[in-house]
C-alpha cells in the first residue's frame, strides 16, 4: 500500500504514459488556438511540416535540438545526485567565455579541428566554474543550491554584459558582440549527414556539435550507470541517509556533480557561438538553460530520453516559428504555451493518467492473469 | 437483531496488479474479542481500511448488526458504530486530551457547550470502562499507554459498539501491554465488540475469543482461540510447520571486540539520546539491547557506526579507537570490521530503487573486486549476487529486479548477506526481524546464532522483547537514552518489563 499505483510495464512506464500526456498537451494547445480562431489542424500542419518539411528545417529542428540536448543532459546529471541545478542558463553563459577566448585566441592562424578541442575544454571549464560555487556553499554552507543557482544566473547575465560591452567587444563596434571569427572559430556543418537521406541542410546551422551532445548523451550514461561515481550519484539521489550510512562523501559528490552539471551546460555554448553565429552576442543562450530542465523531466533524465526530448523541442522552437510566420494571429507566445503544457502534464502532472492507466491494466491482468504476470 | 456484529460477505480489493483482498468472509460475533493475524503484507491492514471507510472495496459486501451498510469514509463508519485505533495515533500533540476527544465531534461552533457537554460525558466513560486520563492533560505530555487510552476514548465517545484496534501494542511496554489487555477485557465485559490486528501470536492467545488467518490476500482460517494452538497459528500463517523456538548451544565469550565508554550522544534538536552509555562486548557473544522503541538505542547504533556524530565518550573497535565525536567514516570502519545492518532497512540500509546487485556492494562499493578502475565491474557485482541469492535462499532469486518487489524478508535478507558475507568481527544488528515474516524470522535468527558461534561479536537492538530473549547470551536494557540494566537471559520477562519502564532503573539508581 506504500506504493498506490500499481506497477506498469516498461513500455507503458517509459512509452504509453509519456504519449498519453504528450497528446493530451498538445489537444489542450490545440483548444488554445482554437480559442484565439485559428484552425488547430492547420496549425498542427505547420507546426508539423515547418519541423520536418525540408532538409533545411529538419537543420533547424536538429540544431535547436543540440542545444538542448547538452543544457537537459546538465539538469539530468544534478537530478540522479538529488541536486536541483536551475543553473545551466547562467552556466551555459559563461561557458561561452571559453568558446570565445579559444576562437579569438586561434582561429585566425588554426583550423576548426585545432580549435574544437580547446573550445570544448573552454566551455566545459567555464561552466563548471560557474557550477562550483553553487555546489562549494551547498556542501560547506548547506546553502541550497536551488537558490545559489538561480542567484547566479542573474550574476552571470551582469557579468556578461559588462565583459560584451566593455572588454570584448572590439573598439569602434556598437553592438555588444565579440567580433566575428575567421574560418578557424566556425564549426563545419553536418550536410553530410542529411544528404546521406537525401536531403539539403540549406540555410540551417546544423553542425558538428550535434555530434559531440550524441557523444556526451552516451558519456553521461556510462557515468551514471557504470561507474562508481554514478553510482554514489544515484545512491545519493534516492536516499541521502543510505549514502550516509555506505559512508559516501556527500560533499565532495556534490561539488564534483555540479560541476560535472555545469560542465555540460558550458558545452552548450559551442552551438550558437561557434555554430551558428561566429561570434558570441549577448544573451545567446536565450533560455536554453530553463528548456533544459523540461527536456530533463521529459526525457525522465535518462539519455536515451533526453534526446528525443530535445528534439521534441526542437520541434516545437522550429516549428512554432513556422507557426507564428504562417498564421500572424498565433505569436511566438504561442510555443510558449504549448512548451508549458508539455511541461505541465509530462512534468508536474505526470501521474495524472497513471491511475487510470493503471486500472486498464488490472483488468486486462485479471482476464489474462497469465500474460499480465509476465509483464509486470 | 443479529448477533454478528460485522460480517464481510466477499471481499474483494486490488491495487493495480496487486490483489491485496481475495475474496474475504469475515465473521465477527457480538461482544466478542477476535484477533486478525497474519504476516505483513497478508492484507489485514487493507481489509480493515476497507472496514473504516478509507478503500472501497471492488466488491463483496459488508453487514453491520446483521444490516447491509456501504461505507464510503470514515464517518460512515463511524455513523455506524465503527473505531478505530490507529496504529500511529492521531491525535494533536498541542491539545488537551478533552479537546481531542471532543475533535471533529464539536456540536456547533461556539466551543463552550460543547467542551462542558464533553467534559460530562468523558467522565461518564472513564468511570464506565475505568479509562482513567486527567482530561485536561496535553497529550505531548503524556505516556504512549495513555496517549492510546485517549484513542479509545474518542471512539467510544463517537458511540462506538466495534473498536478496531491496528497493531496497538508495537509501541507499548509490556506492563503496558497487560494493562490494555484488562482494558479490551472490560470493554468486553460491556458489550463491545473488539477486533484485534496483530502479528504476535502470544497476544492472540492471551485475550481473544477467536482468531482469523489470513496468509496472501485470503483468509485460511478461523478458530476459537480454546482450540488452537500457536504452533496452529504459526503454520496457517506462513503455510509450512516454522521452528518458533532457537536452538542454541552455549556462549563462548572471547576477547573484548567493542568497548563502549561514557557514550553521550544528542538528536539534532539538541536533546540527549544517549546519555554516558558505557558495555563492552566480546568475541562469540551476542548482547542485547532491550528498550521500549525511542529510547536511544537508534542513536546509539548510528553514533557507533560512524553515521551520527556523539558529543563525548569513546569507542574502541578492536581495541583502536573509533573518531565517534569527529569524523568516524562508516566506509573506513567496515574495512577495519565492522559490519552494520541497520534499522531502517527502507531508507538507510538499501535503496529501494536500485536492484538487488546493486543494494548487494551498498557501502562496499570501494571494494577493488567490484570495480574496473573507476567503472563498476557488472560481471562481478552480478556473480557476487548470484552468489549471496544462493547463499542466502533471497527470493525470487533475480539479481536485476529492483529492491522495492522483494517481501521484507526477502529485503532484510538482501542486507544481511551484505553485511554478514564479508566476515566482520563485529556485527551491529538493528531490529532484525521488524516486518519480516514468520519463515524468514527463523532464518535470520539461525544466522544470527551462527555468527556468534564463528567467534564474531554481535550486538543485538531490538524492541520485540522476545527475539532479545531468545538471542542474547547477555541483555542490557535502555531506558531514557540511560542504560538501566544489565541481565542474564534467564530473567523474566516481568523484570525486564520494569527496567525497560525505567521502574527497576530508577531504584537501582537510588541505591
Amino acid at each position: 500500500m506504500s506504493n498506490p499505483y500499481a506497477k506498469l510495464p516498461a513500455w507503458a512506464e517509459y512509452g504509453l504514459i509519456p504519449l498519453v500526456n504528450l497528446v493530451v498537451a498538445f489537444l489542450v494547445a490545440g483548444l488554445v488556438v482554437l480559442l484565439v480562431g485559428e484552425n488547430p489542424l492547420k496549425a498542427a500542419y505547420h507546426m508539423i511540416n515547418g519541423a520536418f518539411g525540408r532538409g533545411e528545417y529538419i537543420g533547424f529542428t536538429l540544431y535547436y535540438a543540440t542545444t538542448f540536448i547538452f543544457t537537459g543532459l546538465s539538469v539530468a546529471v544534478a537530478f540522479h545526485a538529488g541536486l536541483f541545478n536551475i543553473g545551466s542558463e547562467g552556466q551555459a553563459y559563461i561557458g561561452g567565455i571559453g568558446v570565445a577566448l579559444a576562437c579569438l585566441w586561434l582561429d585566425k592562424t588554426m583550423p576548426w579541428f585545432v580549435v574544437f578541442p580547446l573550445a570544448i575544454v573552454g566551455s566545459a571549464a567555464f561552466g563548471a566554474l560557474w557550477a562550483f560555487l553553487p555546489g562549494w556553499l551547498q556542501a560547506k554552507r548547506g546553502s541550497h543550491v536551488v537558490i545559489t543557482t538561480i542567484m547566479f544566473n542573474f550574476i552571470a547575465s551582469s557579468l556578461m554584459v559588462y565583459l560584451l560591452t566593455r572588454v570584448l567587444k572590439p573598439l569602434g563596434s556598437m553592438a555588444p558582440q565579440t567580433r566575428t571569427f575567421e574560418a578557424g572559430g566556425q564549426l563545419p556543418k553536418l550536410d553530410w549527414l542529411l544528404s546521406v537521406f537525401g536531403l539539403d541542410v540549406g540555410n540551417a546551422p546544423f553542425n558538428v556539435s550535434f555530434l559531440l551532445a550524441l557523444l556526451a548523451a552516451f558519456g553521461v550514461w556510462v557515468l551514471i550507470w557504470r561507474t562508481k561515481l554514478g553510482y554514489e550519484m544515484r545512491t545519493m539521489g534516492f536516499s541521502p541517509s543510505a549514502a550516509r550510512y555506505a559512508g559516501m562523501k556527500e560533499a565532495r559528490i556534490t561539488v564534483i556533480v555540479m560541476m560535472i552539471s555545469g560542465g555540460l551546460a558550458g558545452l552548450m555554448a559551442l552551438n550558437p557561438i561557434m555554430g551558428e553565429q561566429f561570434r558570441m552576442q549577448l544573451d545567446f543562450v536565450q533560455g536554453a538553460g530553463f528548456v533544459g530542465i523540461a527536456v530533463a523531466l521529459m526525457g525522465r533524465s535518462h539519455p536515451a530520453g533526453i534526446i528525443p526530448a530535445a528534439i521534441l523541442f526542437g520541434m516545437l522552437y522550429q516549428g512554432g516559428a513556422e507557426i507564428a510566420f504562417e498564421m500572424p494571429s498565433i505569436s511566438r507566445d504561442m510555443i510558449v504555451i504549448i512548451q508549458g503544457l508539455v511541461i505541465l502534464f509530462a512534468g508536474a502532472l505526470e501521474n495524472m493518467f497513471r491511475p487510470a492507466i493503471g486500472r486498464g491494466f488490472a483488468t486486462f491482468g485479471r482476464r489474462f492473469p497469465v500474460a499480465a504476470q509476465r509483464g509486470a | 437483531m443479529s448477533d454478528m456484529a460485522i460480517e464481510l460477505r466477499g471481499i474483494d480489493k486490488s491495487f493495480g496488479l496487486v490483489h491485496a483482498n481475495k475474496n474475504i468472509n469475515l465473521t465477527v460475533r457480538k461482544g466478542t474479542i477476535h484477533g486478525i493475524i497474519g504476516e505483513n503484507g497478508a492484507g489485514k491492514s487493507t481489509l480493515m481500511s476497507i472496514l473504516y471507510g478509507f478503500y472501497q472495496a471492488d466488491s463483496g459486501d459488508i453487514l453491520v448488526g446483521g444490516n447491509k451498510v456501504t461505507i464510503k469514509d470514515p464517518n460512515a463508519a463511524i455513523l455506524s458504530g465503527i473505531g478505530m485505533v490507529h496504529q500511529h495515533f492521531m491525535l494533536v500533540e498541542n491539545f488537551t486530551v478533552l479537546e481531542n476527544v471532543m475533535l471533529g465531534a464539536e456540536d456547533s461552533q461556539i466551543l463552550n457547550t460543547s467542551i462542558s457537554k464533553a467534559r460530562v460525558e468523558l467522565k461518564r466513560l472513564e468511570k464506565e470502562y475505568a479509562l482513567e486520563v486527567n482530561p485536561d492533560a496535553l497529550i505531548e505530555e503524556l505516556p504512549v499507554g495513555l496517549q492510546q487510552r485517549v484513542e479509545i476514548l474518542k471512539a467510544l465517545y463517537r458511540k462506538a459498539d466495534i473498536l478496531i484496534l491496528d497493531e496497538p501494542t508495537g509501541v507499548l511496554t509490556p506492563p503496558e501491554a497487560d494493562h490494555l489487555f484488562r482494558i479490551l477485557g472490560q470493554l468486553k465485559d460491556q458489550g463491545k465488540t473488539i477486533i484485534f490486528i496483530t502479528h504476535k501470536l502470544r497476544e492472540i492467545m492471551a485475550i481473544t475469543d477467536e482468531v482469523s488467518v489470513m496468509r496472501r490476500g485470503e483468509m485460511v482460517a478461523t478458530r476459537k482461540t480454546k482450540d488452537t494452538s500457536v504452533e496452529e497459528l504459526a503454520e496457517l500463517m506462513v503455510g509450512r510447520r516454522v521452528l518458533l523456538r532457537v536452538d542454541k548451544g552455549e556462549a563462548n565469550p572471547g576477547a573484548v571486540k567493542l568497548a563502549v565508554e561514557n557514550l553521550t550522544v544528542r538528536d539534532s534538536r539538541g536533546v540527549t539520546m544517549v546519555d554516558n552509555v558505557s558495555f563492552t562486548l566480546r568475541a562469540g557473544e551476542i548482547v542485547g539491547i532491550a528498550g521500549v522503541a525511542g529510547n536511544g538505542q537508534s542513536e546509539l547504533l548510528e553514533a557507533i557506526s560512524g553515521i551520527r556524530k556523539a558529543v563525548s565518550g569513546t569507542v574502541l573497535l578492536n581495541g583502536r579507537p573509533i573518531d565517534v565525536t569527529g569524523h568516524a567514516d562508516p566506509g573506513d570502519l567496515r574495512s577495519r570490521g565492522l559490519a552494520h545492518v541497520p534499522e531502517d532497512r527502507h531508507h538507510v540500509g538499501l535503496v529501494l530503487k536500485f536492484d538487488e546487485a546493486e543494494n548487494g556492494i551498498l557501502g562496499y562499493h570501494n571494494d577493488k573486486r567490484y570495480l574496473n578502475g573507476v567503472f563498476l565491474d557488472t560481471k562481478a557485482i552480478q556473480a557476487d549476487a548470484e552468489e549471496k541469492i544462493r547463499k542466502y535462499d533471497i527470493r525470487p532469486p533475480n539479481p536485476r529486479l529492483k529492491t522495492a518487489n522483494f517481501s521484507g524478508g526477502n529485503q532484510q535478507k538482501i542486507v544481511l548477506a551484505r553485511e554478514m558475507e564479508r566476515g566482520p568481527d563485529v556485527l551491529i544488528i538493528g531490529q532484525p526481524t521488524r516486518g519480516v515474516d514468520v519463515g524468514a524470522i527463523e532464518f535470520i535468527h539461525k544466522r544470527i546464532i551462527e555468527m556468534r558461534d564463528q567467534g564474531k561479536a554481535v550486538l543485538l537492538v531490538s524492541v520485540e522483547l522476545d527475539e532479545i530473549r531468545a538471542l542474547s547470551d547477555r541483555i542490557i536494557v535502555m531506558f531514557a537514552g540511560r542504560v538501566v540494566g544489565e541481565r542474564e537471559p534467564d530473567a523474566t520477562e516481568g523484570e525486564l518489563g520494569l527496567l525497560m519502564a525505567g521502574v527497576e532503573g530508577r531504584k537501582e539508581a537510588a541505591e
